[in-house]
């Protein structure tokens, strides 16, 4: 009965967006104030009905109804119950369940909470979301229907894939999706805007927070999906440059590109046409990403071959939603008129510079991503064109985009003298010589890349700094004044400092961790040491034991420095019950200089345990600053200009009867 | 001040890009042939993995009269440590002499990838550039040439050796080469 519910639930979400995406866009075309009013309470309807819908299918997981098939194929009773929820959206058909619940969830919030909007943007915006919405629920309904039944009912599931047993990874998908639905928010504004034919400083600043949202959720997913590859795949690395990965980094540079620019939007009335086509790359590369994860369609041919239906049917999404929109933008963007000039030498241009950049590195990272799937589709194979490519191509990217990224802020808008800001940030320029020395002196044998990662990561922070110190007048007023100033400052201005600040602390994890990586591998019987970048590992010994649903080897490991004790580390090697799939569990003690990190393997036939011993360094500053990025975010979000709506002179009373 | 183009250009890029997936999502899966095949093999010499124990090698190695097989791998290649343990099957059969060809990898990286999951190999050259892997038209890590007795390449494999093309390709090929 449960699963009929949602069901039928999900169907009538389906006839209700039709209306959805009808009615309120017909309304604010011919002016029917009544039709577009409809948008509203059916976002809202849409999300209850989603909710019932994802509610049900969860009932179902908890329960362990195993007459409906994707339970049977995703759950198993013994399952912890964390994991029993978490397996809703650990598959294909439960993960679009969720993503349709944060798609209407997202359309509901901007019913509820966009009084302040005009009639026909909201109506518009509201009928493209609806629309997105109806090619997702016809796709889960045609091809990936969660809740159909099997049989006969077998006796018990097969159980989630081991590696997706992890709190990490149980609320990774959630915030992921929160980032790639909440982009939708800004594609249905940037398609409504186009059939409106404008463009202005108030839809800059109604786009802006759903773009901030979305860029904060996401940033905080790609972080916790790192920090997952970090702790549970045990090889010490946290970033592979997998097709997953690249997924969920493709919209974020392009939602980082789309942020920056709807600020020019804003301030200057300038970079219109390339503000809205930012919106659909974000959101598009947001909907390949769900794809190409969740699907395993473009993944592999195997599991194409095996449904031919879906993979059509998603070919098909993507040509109407994507290829629709720039058609669109083909045909209306040239209307979209921007009025402020500027020099190159300026905010704006500096913006501009920064935004052709982060296109250039997701057009990199696609191209990277879908090769191999082309290939693969083709029939030759499965490869990887892997961290080489990325690395010679992403990398020599990034560097001149950190360098502006210091002297941008700082530049005046229109026209701005590049000269005395470059000698505002003398200070920043010596911190940067000093932390390459430094690097150069402690770590003699690392690669170039790393010094220069690390001088970069202090001309950015420090710049970042200085940029906050003028902005306050620290040292050119009285003390007092600028304390007066700083708590004045604009939480939006915050966002920006915390925002750059976090960066330059995780490119200076990143850079520690991925240059100066001290990795030893090795057969050890207990008692036996190692040394591992001036630790001692000492292998203690192993013990077994059973877990809820599998059993486990741990080894424990002390770890000295110089005959004083350091710490003692467990690592794990789980069996899992069902799958016999084996995963494991570093044993990981963080510190600020870098992380000491075990792993167990197997039994060798010595008697002795193959062992990998870590120290990698500044990991923590990684994590540290994406909290940053992610806190300010969250600050800018909550600026009172977001609140309080645009100016009155930009609230188009009018234009919602006269459009 | 903007062109119309520059509107329509994404469009366009698309458009290309939609037809790209539709033609690779249609078409059958099939071994994407090779330029390479029935040709001699191209001339090279590889040194070892620095600070390795194991010898480097060059294309005379592959013209000695036996059949012999190159498998290009790298550390950082999440397949290629799933083919490992078919390459290591196919090493221990002892009917084909096994080259690594290990492809733009650090050499560290390299030797402990070795040291982790076992060397199967005779030979094992670093190919540091991937100067070599261009000469060979590797595109992708893993892929995997057959090479006869005389020294020509006649079987190229792309993607990770799994248990079915090894038992149904590979070692047949191996087999009607050696005779």
């Amino acid at each position: 009965m449960t699963a009929e519910i949602g069901h039928f639930a999900l169907i009538l979400a389906l006839l209700v967006a039709v209306m959805q995406a009808t009615v309120p866009l017909i309304g604010a075309q011919t002016g029917r104030q009544a039709w577009m009013a409809m948008a509203r309470p059916a976002a809202v309807t849409q999300f209850g009905l989603l909710a019932i819908s994802f509610g049900c299918l969860t009932q179902l997981y908890i329960t362990s109804d195993f007459s409906v098939l994707n339970v049977v194929m995703n759950s198993h009773t013994d399952k912890p119950l964390l994991y029993k929820v978490a397996g809703v959206w650990g598959n294909h058909e439960g993960s679009l369940l969720l993503w349709v619940l944060i798609l209407s969830l997202f359309g509901s919030a901007v019913a509820v909470f966009g009084a302040n909007l005009p009639p026909g943007l909201r109506a518009r915006a509201l009928s493209v979301q609806a629309m997105i919405a109806v090619g997702f629920y016809l796709f889960m309904l045609l091809t990936s229907n969660p809740f159909e039944r099997v049989f006969p009912v077998p006796i018990n599931g097969r159980d989630l894939n081991p590696l997706l047993q992890d709190p990490g990874l149980a609320i990774h998908p959630p915030m992921l999706y929160l980032g790639y639905v909440g982009f939708s928010m800004a594609f249905s504004f940037a398609i409504a805007a186009l059939i409106e034919g404008r463009v202005d400083a108030a839809w800059a600043r109604w786009v802006r927070p759903w773009t901030l949202a979305a860029w904060c959720f996401l940033t905080g997913g790609i972080g916790l999906g790192s920090w997952w590859a970090y702790y549970e795949l045990g090889w010490g690395g946290w970033w592979f440059w997998d097709p997953v990965e690249n997924a969920s980094f493709m919209p974020w540079l392009a939602g980082t590109a789309l942020l920056h620019s709807s600020t020019v939007v804003e301030k200057r009335d300038t970079l219109k046409g390339w503000t809205i086509l930012l919106a659909i790359i974000a959101f598009s590369m947001s909907l390949l990403g769900t794809f190409l994860v969740r699907s395993g369609v473009l993944t592999s041919v195997h599991a194409f071959a095996t449904d031919p239906a879906r993979g059509v049917f998603i070919l098909g999404l993507l040509i109407v939603v994507i290829g629709g929109s720039l058609a669109l933008f083909a045909w209306r963007g040239p209307a979209l008129v921007s009025t402020g000039l500027f020099k190159p030498v300026s905010r704006e241009g500096a913006l501009l510079f920064n935004n052709l950049v982060l296109s250039t590195a997701a057009a990199a990272v696609l191209l990277g991503t879908l090769y191999p799937l082309l290939l693969d589709a083709i029939g030759g194979g499965k490869v990887s064109v892997g961290p080489p490519f990325f690395n010679t191509v992403f990398i020599p990217l990034m560097i001149p985009m950190i360098i502006a990224m210091a002297i941008g802020p700082i530049l005046s808008w229109k026209r701005a003298d590049l000269m005395a800001a470059i000698n505002k940030l003398w200070l920043a320029f010596l911190a940067a010589l000093v932390a390459m020395a430094a690097a150069w002196v402690l770590r003699s044998e690392g690669p170039l890349l790393g010094i220069v990662g690390i001088g970069l990561a202090a001309w950015l922070g420090v710049a970042t700094l200085i940029e906050l110190t003028g902005r306050i007048r620290m040292f050119s007023a009285p003390f007092g004044e600028s304390l007066r100033r700083l708590r004045g400052m604009p939480r939006a201005a915050w966002g920006m400092t915390l925002g750059h600040l976090g960066l330059a602390i995780a490119i200076a994890g990143m850079t520690g961790a991925g240059a100066w990586k001290v990795e030893s591998i090795q057969s050890m019987k207990p008692g036996e040491s190692v040394n591992v970048a001036g630790y001692d590992f000492t292998f203690v010994g192993v013990k077994s034991g059973q877990g809820p649903n599998y059993s486990l080897v741990e080894a424990s490991f002390r770890i000295t420095q110089g005959g004083k004790p350091v710490v003692a580390l467990n690592a794990e090697k789980r069996v899992y019950n069902v799958s016999k799939r084996p995963t494991s569990e570093a044993g990981i003690h963080t510190m600020f200089t870098g992380d000491l990190y075990a792993v167990i393997g197997d039994k060798d036939d010595s008697g002795g345990y193959v062992t990998r011993l870590y120290f990698n360094p500044l990991v923590v500053w990684m994590w540290a600053g994406v909290l940053m990025m992610m806190f300010g975010g969250t600050l800018s979000l909550t600026d009172r200009r977001h609140r309080v709506g645009a100016p009155k002179k930009h609230q188009g009373v009018a234009q919602a009867a006269g459009a | 001040m903007q062109s119309r183009f520059l509107y329509i250009l994404p469009g366009l890029v698309f458009l290309v890009m939609a037809i790209y997936f539709a033609v690779g999502l249609t078409k059958d899966p099939k071994i994407l042939p090779s330029a390479l095949i029935n040709k001699p093999v191209p001339e090279f010499t590889l040194p070892p993995i620095e600070g390795g124990s194991n010898k480097g090698f060059s294309s005379d190695d592959l013209k000695k009269g036996n059949v012999s097989v190159l498998n290009v791998f790298a550390s950082w290649c999440i397949p290629c440590r799933a083919e490992h343990a078919f390459i290591t099957q196919l090493a221990e059969m002892k009917i084909a002499r096994i080259y690594g060809l290990n492809y733009k990898n650090d050499a560290k990286e390299a030797l402990a990838w070795l040291k982790e999951l076992g060397d199967p190999y005779a030979a094992i050259g670093a190919d540091t550039k991937g100067r070599v892997g261009i000469d060979w038209g590797v595109y992708g890590v893993p892929e995997t040439f057959i090479i006869d007795v005389q020294g020509k390449i006649r079987y190229k494999h792309v993607g990770p050796i799994k248990q079915k093309s090894l038992d149904e390709k590979i070692i047949p090929v191996i087999r009607t080469l050696s005779q």
